[in-house]
Parts: C-alpha cells; structure tokens; sequence
C-alpha cells in the first residue's frame, strides 16, 4: 500500500522522525488495537492513535454517555448524552481520521467474548473501571499471547504498566486477585480530577505506539504511578512473580473467570436472609 | 530502622512487613507489596522479616478507567 500526497501531509511529522519514518507508518497503518472502555482512558488513547494514523481501532463498551462522563471522557460531547458510547466514539474518530477503520462493540467483555475478539487485534488497552474486567483483560491476553497496556486510575491517582504475556510481569503477578467486593472505592464514589485520564491514557497510547513501532524500551517490568498533586511519578521496578496463579510456571488459573458474576451471586437478595 | 518506603526513606519501628502496614495503618487486603522487588504474597506478610536499607514499595489498587 502506497501512501497518498495528502496522508504523506498528514503524518508528516511522524514521518520526519528516523524512529517512525515511511516505514513506521505503514506499520502503523497496518496495525489494529483493541480499547477495552470508550471512557475516560479509552477517549485519550483512541483520539491519539486515530490522529497517529492506527489502521484498525476496536472499541467495545456497553454503557450510554452520561453527563457526568464529560468531564473527563473527551470523546464525547454534550449532544451525545445517552447515545452509546461506541457509537460516538466512532463519529469522532472518523472525523478526526477517516483513514481509520472503527470496529465497534456495544457490549461487556465477558469470558465468553474476550479470547475471540482479542484474537483479532495486536495491541489491547485496558480502559475499564472495575477490577473484574481489568483481571479479565490480564487473562484473557495472556492466553491469547497479546500486549497489554493496563491503565488505572483514581481520585488524582493513574498508573500505567505494559505486559507482555511470557516474557515480563502480568498483572496478576502483582495483584494476585481482585480486592474483597466494596473495600476499594470506584471513581464513581472516590473522585477522579478529569486530566489524570488524560495523562494516563496518553501514555498508554504512546506504549501502543511503541508496541507497534518496535521502538524504545516497553514499560515492561515497571510499574509507573503518578500523582497529579505532588506531579510526580514513582517507578517501581517488579519482575515475573514465580507464584503467579496465572504465568508462573504452576498456574491455577487454566480459563477466564467472570469475577463480577460470581461477587453479584454472593450478594445476598432482596428477601433473602444470610445469617 | 531505616527503610525505604515507596523510594522514600523513613525510620520505623517494625519487625516484619505486616508490622510497617499497621504502623503505617494499611489494610493488608488493599495494598500489593514488594520488598526488594520481591512481591509479598499476602499470607507471608507476618512471616517476611524486614531489615535496616530494605525497600518497600505499596501499590495499591487502582480501578479506574471511566
């Protein structure tokens, strides 16, 4: 595939640099990612590698826009309240990029979806906001042998760290499970100042990038915290946990578990007594 | 006792991992540990002795993303 004289104009100030040049955009332009949450990381990270020029973006969310979303979800706007977000976030990116391909998916990644549908891309981004998904995606690109860019953030709070399956620590090397149901506060009950998703989302774009480019070091085997308050960033150096339940070598954890499924079944129901 | 804790030195009172998370009046069920790099599996906190110059480092759950 020959580049036009106008995308030559678009990316050319990628093109200009020795690390991405002709070569890496076509590389780029081949490459397909998949963002897991059209949110608040999931907008940051799917804005960036349209306007880089990512051929293939999948997005799979199944929730609608909210008001409350806007403050820190910038691909979507005030007309797009109640709209799903997928079907935003594709407006957005084709307007921004028309030479990108949207594949959208209104829907949850579930352990029945998520080998499938991962299978399909190169590159996954963790873009969700609750843990069940985040050890979802983990396992799921372990066993389907593709990079992972997690992302998480809360309250002034973002953390960043690249996996790839085999060859450096997974997410489960460090977190072992999901914490107890109810002891660790979401965004919706704790906060989130909305430009910590945007810096956090722009470096998980930016570790796609380099996935994809082949350049630089990957933020493989460290984790980065930031604090939007202190404006600091601590890296903590980790490495390849040899009890991981999931990449160690006496795994526990063989299939995808639907922790959200199994937390709402031990939740006791109305008119149900739990003594 | 000086150790560091989260890149930053600090002098505490405390024999085993388990100890700096109740000075430090951490919930062992919301943090991951790593001493040295190493990761410290949750059972093995009261059991992990830490010494003079040893490095912790607290990473505690993040979840967002929306």
């Amino acid at each position: 595939m020959e580049f036009s004289e106008e995308q030559i104009n678009r990316y050319s100030r990628h093109i200009l640099l020795p690390e991405v040049g002709g070569k890496g955009q076509k590389k780029l332009s081949k490459a397909k990612v998949f963002i897991v949450g059209a949110g608040g990381l999931g907008s940051p990270v799917a804005l960036y590698l349209a306007a880089a020029g990512v051929g293939t973006l999948g997005l799979i969310d199944s929730d609608v826009v909210d008001l409350s979303n806007l403050q820190r979800q910038v691909l979507h706007h005030t007309p797009d309240v109640n709209r799903p977000k997928v079907t935003s976030a594709k407006e957005k990116i084709l307007a921004l990029n028309p030479d990108v391909k949207v594949e959208t998916y209104e829907d949850r990644l579930t352990s029945r979806n998520a080998l499938d549908l991962i299978s399909q891309y190169d590159v996954v981004i963790d873009g969700v906001d609750n843990f069940p998904a985040k050890f979802l995606i983990n396992d799921a690109c372990f066993f389907g042998k593709k990079p992972l860019v997690h992302g998480g953030i809360l309250k002034f709070d973002g953390r960043v760290f690249t996996i790839i399956p085999e060859q450096s620590a997974c997410y489960r090397c460090i977190f072992k499970e999901p914490p107890p149901p109810g002891k660790v506060p979401s965004c919706q009950e704790a906060g989130i100042i909305g430009v910590v998703a945007g810096i956090i989302g722009t470096i998980q774009a930016t570790e796609a990038l380099k996935l994809i480019l082949s350049i630089g070091q990957p933020l493989t085997n460290r984790i980065m915290d930031f604090n939007a308050l202190t404006t600091k960033f601590r890296e903590i150096q980790t490495k390849r946990n040899p009890n991981c339940h999931l990449c160690g070598p006496q795994p526990t954890i063989t299939k995808l578990i639907d922790y959200e499924q199994e937390a709402c079944e031990l939740q006791p129901s109305a008119g149900v007594s739990v003594s | 006792m000086q150790i560091s804790i989260n890149g930053k030195a600090e002098t505490i009172e405390a024999t085993t991992v388990l100890d700096v998370l109740t000075v430090k009046d951490i919930d062992p069920q919301l943090v991951a540990v790593e001493l040295n790099t190493e990761v410290v599996e949750r059972e093995q906190m009261p059991t992990t002795h830490v010494k003079e110059g040893d490095k912790l480092e607290f990473l505690f759950f993040m979840g967002g993303g929306e």
